[in-house]
């Protein structure tokens, strides 16, 4: 079964955001989409300071057969990209919600965060998409 | 099992293979040492005897045309005619440097010239050139080319390339290379293109649609004349990728389709070799609207001489594509085949080629296996699926495909086109008898039985090649792409 | 029927169990007004012999010569071992090396191929090949372009590197705008005086060839300095020959190059008039991801054993379609299996006699042919190659030259018009003090001299 926290917000591209305390957000691909891309060898990731757009691809996540954008889900500016993946891209695999999370970013306008879908509109997605 | 120590692990110090090189290093003291290297290259040392066994051996680890049924779709693997290569390497055609006088090369020249009609007879086209290294080049050539043509009407709007969602790779990644942006669309249930999808595309910023024909999905666009008009009607222009044209040969024209400009493999349906990955040719031949912006060299004929025309002679080619002239060795090989062809054996080609393909479509589809197109008819190449098997048993394609080597056959091409899901594309060629396409047939049933009754058994495969299945994952995370190690001291 | 193995039962058998009645009926949704039923502008097929018969006539009406031409393609001794292994059926008539465990005889050779190139060149990693000299050299601006942290899309290119493959770069690089701009030169190289003209401008990327075009050897050192204090990345244009004895990119100024390429045919390639040869490039392990073309690298299978594979594909267009570092899909892989021969063959050793004699029988013809009056060396130290001012219009003297049955150079004054009546010259290896005399011997006679002066 593939695992959807309650806590967070997602997307229709499969990632999911993470609203935190000094209010950045905190962005990663979720367990569906680990699991349909196989084992990631190499996460490309922006630099800190870019701007992005609302749906700009921001990062690349490779496995062997694939290779995938990763869409910005709010307009802002990355503030880190997780510094971990150079050498471990594996963690996306092994732990999608926590230490495999992509980027942390300072979003333009908080409030777009509630556009994004919950976690039973993204079940909701899932069940769909069968 | 065969293995072989890399060349670097059979090097001693000291030992050389002195035959090749000149008995004595000249002196080089009016180069200043600044210049010079300080250390030597990493390079073995070695017999010959070692040199030509080494290379013997590697060369036994690996599946070929030669030695092995390789129905690798959209690939061509037919017979390469030892003929078209014997006579290629004649030290005639070796020895030719290629900025020599036009009037030292007339030989070459002549062929060159032929093969340029020849293949304005087989394409219906007006203008060819022959500069294209591969098929990617090709392509390139092309979508430059009617970008061009845009351009010098003022029309310079056009950037946008239409695919089909089945292209191969080449054809968006080429799109992009001219600085196009590329457009998928997606293709019918009946594997045609969608057309209502294609109109939704079309407009002012339409440069052209890229379409293979008959497709990759190994069946005929039959509402081309369709397509061509819609596109047409748009201002934009039609590339056809020639992957394919082994199974039209003498069937049927692009030109006549309505395309503006092609592209060959003649790795593919002039059965030049694939040589492990290249090289190829990709020449390209187009209509009279295209034909100023042909890519540079051309061979032209002039009072009663073959000679290279460049810029001077035309001035709005989109230029070159190479350092000289293309692959010249290839084209040669290309012309020895297609004279040994003639006419009758060109439409003989795409016929049991066509011929090939049917029938072992129609022994696997009565053999049980999900034929990805069952309604049509199968051009020289055709899709089985194994979602199916795979959601029944837990087989893949890549399993199947693993399971084919260890029964004395190259695989099928896999996981391409994207579309349909645990696919094999299989082409078997024109060049096949029909016991080689029943023995595949028997294998792939054996494979399929293996699924159902021990599927663990069936993923443990290949266990009869040089290496067993390898770990892409280590590959790609722990890169190793060049030997680190030091030479072995003698012991 | 050439290559088609049917019986007539074969055909009535297949016939049958498809459910047509002929050949033709498989065409039937091709639209019949498309359908076409004889291609009238190809002849009869011929027979083996008569194409054979053909083919030698052909052959018979090229015109062979003493070659001093090299100008990005050289005539060296090609060991017989070398084609005899590379035309085996098995590498041959091989495909791309999609399936390892059926492809480790091709996968393994590009590994050791890539080796050696890397090394040769001294870089970290080194791709599958790509099509030739020139469009590695574009290939290689791309790539910088990419990699660059600069936002621009101009290279810098030094003005003798070679006109040819500046003219096909500039085709494949218009599409996607980027722009070559010369690098100022003086006395036939790079003049690093005059770099301050550039003062203020940003690139993406420096191309150093080496040797330049011209036989010259350009301050790589300087200008590797120079360019990485200003971002920039640095593309060693190379010879693979001359790096038997020069030093190879990687060692350029404080902290060398960080991409090499260049043409492949000096190691092992027929001359053919043109192709195939094949390009090569190689760059820092940083850059590998930006690099195009396939790479192979070593990996483990499942009982543990070594065996080699096609890897980071999703740079490639078959997993990365519009957004691959290139469209290349077939390469020149036959040709990087005849130069991993040669090149175990010649070992570093031999490689660097190769060189050495190449550069020491050019010296010799240079001293041959200025000992005729009138005729100069322009410019010094130059490397295989050199450049000479003639005392009259050098097309002229080259046609005569080449009807005498000599290849006297390449004509520079078209490209390089500030170098006057002059004409690049080489001699391989292969040329030996009789064929320098007949050169000088064929050039007094054309410059109507007494060729015993
Ligand atoms: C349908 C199709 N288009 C284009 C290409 C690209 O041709 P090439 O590999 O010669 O560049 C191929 C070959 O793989 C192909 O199958």
């Amino acid at each position: 079964m593939t695992q959807i926290p309650q806590q967070l917000k997602y997307t229709e591209d499969h990632e999911w955001v993470r609203a935190e305390a000094d209010g950045s957000v905190v962005i990663g691909i979720t367990d569906h989409a680990q699991h349909q891309l196989g084992e990631l060898v190499y996460v490309e990731l922006p630099d800190a300071g870019r701007t992005v757009t609302r749906g700009a691809a921001m990062a690349v996540v490779e496995s062997t057969k694939a290779a995938s954008d990763v869409y910005a889900p709010l307009a802002g500016v990355i503030v880190q990209g997780n510094p971990a993946l150079a050498d471990q891209p594996e963690l996306v695999n092994t732990d999608p919600y926590g230490e495999g999370w992509l980027v942390r970013l300072r979003p333009g306008d908080a409030a777009d965060l509630a556009a994004l879908l919950d976690s039973a509109a993204y079940t909701q997605l899932l069940a769909a998409e069968d | 099992m065969k293995r072989e120590e890399l060349i670097f692990e059979q090097s001693r110090p000291g030992r050389r293979a002195p035959t090749h090189a000149p008995a004595t290093l000249a002196a080089t003291d009016d180069l200043p040492s600044s210049v010079l290297r300080q250390e030597p290259p990493l390079l073995p040392e070695v017999s010959e005897l070692q040199v030509v066994r080494h290379f013997t051996r590697l060369s036994q680890l690996n599946f070929s045309i030669d030695t092995h049924f390789y129905p690798l779709g959209s690939c061509t693997m037919k017979y390469n005619p030892r003929a078209s290569n014997t006579l290629a390497m004649l030290p005639g055609f070796l020895a030719r440097h290629p900025l020599e006088p036009d009037s030292h090369a007339q030989g070459v020249l002549e062929s060159l010239f032929d093969l340029q009609e020849l293949l304005k007879a087989v394409t219906g086209m007006s203008g060819v050139s022959l500069t294209p290294m591969a098929g990617a080049q090709g392509e390139f050539a092309g979508i430059a080319m009617i970008r061009a043509y845009h351009l010098a009407r003022g029309d310079t709007e056009r950037t946008q390339v239409i695919v089909p969602d089945a292209a191969h790779g080449t054809n968006p990644a080429s799109a992009t290379m001219c600085g196009c942006e590329a457009i998928e669309i997606p293709t019918g249930p009946d594997g045609d293109v969608d057309l209502d999808a294609l109109r939704q595309v079309v407009g002012p910023k339409t440069a052209a649609i890229m379409l293979t024909n008959p497709s990759t999905l190994g069946v005929f666009e039959r509402r081309i004349s369709e397509i061509a008009e819609i596109v047409h009607a748009a201002g934009g222009l039609l590339y056809y990728d020639g992957a394919n044209l082994n199974a039209i040969l003498g069937r049927a024209l692009p030109a006549g389709m309505g395309f503006d400009v092609v592209h060959i493999n003649l790795h593919k349906t002039f059965s030049t070799p694939h040589g492990g990955g290249g090289p190829g040719s990709g020449v390209v031949a187009v209509n009279p609207r295209l034909e100023p912006f042909l890519p540079i060299p051309i061979v032209g004929k002039r009072d009663g001489s073959y000679v290279w025309l460049t810029e001077a002679d035309r001035p709005q080619s989109i230029g070159r594509l190479s350092g000289f002239m293309g692959n010249t060795g290839i084209l040669l090989r290309a012309y020895i085949y297609m004279r040994l062809l003639g006419t009758d054996g060109m439409r003989r080609v795409s016929g049991y080629a066509t011929l090939n393909a049917n029938y072992l479509c129609a022994r696997l589809a009565s053999a049980g296996f999900t034929i990805a197109y069952p309604r049509r008819r199968a051009s020289h190449e055709f899709i089985i699926s194994l979602k199916d098997v795979a959601r029944d048993t837990g087989a893949t394609a890549m399993d199947f495909a693993k399971a084919l080597l260890d029964r004395g056959f190259h695989a099928p091409t896999t996981y391409f086109p994207l579309l349909v899901p645990e696919c094999l594309l299989i082409e078997p060629t024109e060049t096949e008898a029909r016991q080689e396409l029943d023995d595949f047939v028997q294998a792939l049933t054996e494979i399929r039985d293996l699924a159902g009754r021990d599927v663990g058994e069936l993923k443990r495969a290949p266990q009869t090649t040089p290496v067993r299945r390898l770990d892409d994952v280590r590959a790609a995370r722990q890169l190793d792409l060049t030997w680190q190690g030091k030479p072995r001291t003698v012991n | 029927m050439p290559f088609i193995p049917h019986t007539d039962d074969d055909l009535a058998v297949m016939l049958q169990t498809i459910g047509v009645a002929d050949i033709d009926t498989l065409f039937d949704e091709i639209p019949a007004a498309l359908r076409i039923s004889s291609l009238p502008g190809v002849p009869p097929g011929l027979s083996e012999a008569a194409v054979t018969r053909l083919m030698r006539k052909r052959a018979a009406q090229n015109t062979d010569s003493l070659c001093f031409l090299g100008a990005g393609a050289y005539e060296h001794h090609i060991p017989a071992a070398v084609w005899e292994l590379a035309a085996r059926g098995e590498f041959y008539s091989a495909y791309t090396p999609y399936q390892a465990e059926a492809s480790q005889g091709t996968l393994q050779l590009i590994y050791e191929y890539q080796s050696m190139l890397a090394g040769l060149v001294d870089m970290d990693v080194s791709n599958a090949s790509l099509y030739d000299g020139a469009t590695a050299f574009a290939e290689a601006c791309l790539m910088a372009v990419r990699a660059s942290r600069s936002n621009s899309r101009r290279v810098l290119v030094a003005r003798y590197l070679h006109p040819l493959w500046r003219k096909a770069a500039e085709t494949l690089l218009k599409g996607q705008t980027v722009e070559l701009v010369e690098l100022p030169a003086v006395d036939g190289h790079t003049d690093p005086d005059a770099l301050t003209k550039l003062d203020g401008q940003d690139f993406a990327a420096v191309c150093l060839p080496w040797p330049n075009f011209l036989g010259g050897l350009e301050p790589v050192d300087t200008l590797t300095d120079w360019a990485h204090s200003r971002n920039m990345l640095v593309i060693g244009v190379c010879n693979p020959v001359a790096l038997g004895l020069l030093k190879p990119p990687g060692k350029w100024g404080a902290r060398g190059a960080d991409i090499a390429c260049g043409e492949g045919q000096p190691l092992g390639i027929p001359l053919a008039s043109g192709g195939p040869y094949f390009g090569f490039m190689a760059c820092r392990q940083a850059l590998v991801r930006q690099m195009p073309g396939r790479i192979v690298g070593q990996t483990l299978d499942i009982e543990g054993r070594r065996g080699f594979t096609l890897t980071l594909q999703a740079r490639e267009q078959h997993i990365r379609r519009s957004k691959a570092t290139s469209n290349i899909c077939t390469n020149q892989g036959l040709m990087v299996t005849a130069a991993t021969i040669h090149m175990s063959l010649l070992g570093s050793e031999g490689l660097r006699r190769v060189a050495a004699q190449c550069h020491a029988n050019t010296r010799s013809l240079v001293g041959a042919l200025t000992s005729l009056d009138g005729v100069e060396l322009r410019f010094a130290p130059y490397f295989h190659e050199a450049v000479l001012k003639l005392p009259r219009p050098v097309a002229p003297l080259l046609a005569e030259l080449a009807a005498a049955g000599i290849l006297g150079g390449y004509d520079l004054g078209a490209d390089f018009p500030e170098l006057g009546q002059a004409v690049l010259v080489c001699a391989t290896e292969l040329r030996t003090a009789e064929d320098i005399a007949a050169y000088r011997h064929a050039l007094a006679g054309a410059l109507g001299m007494a060729a015993a002066a």
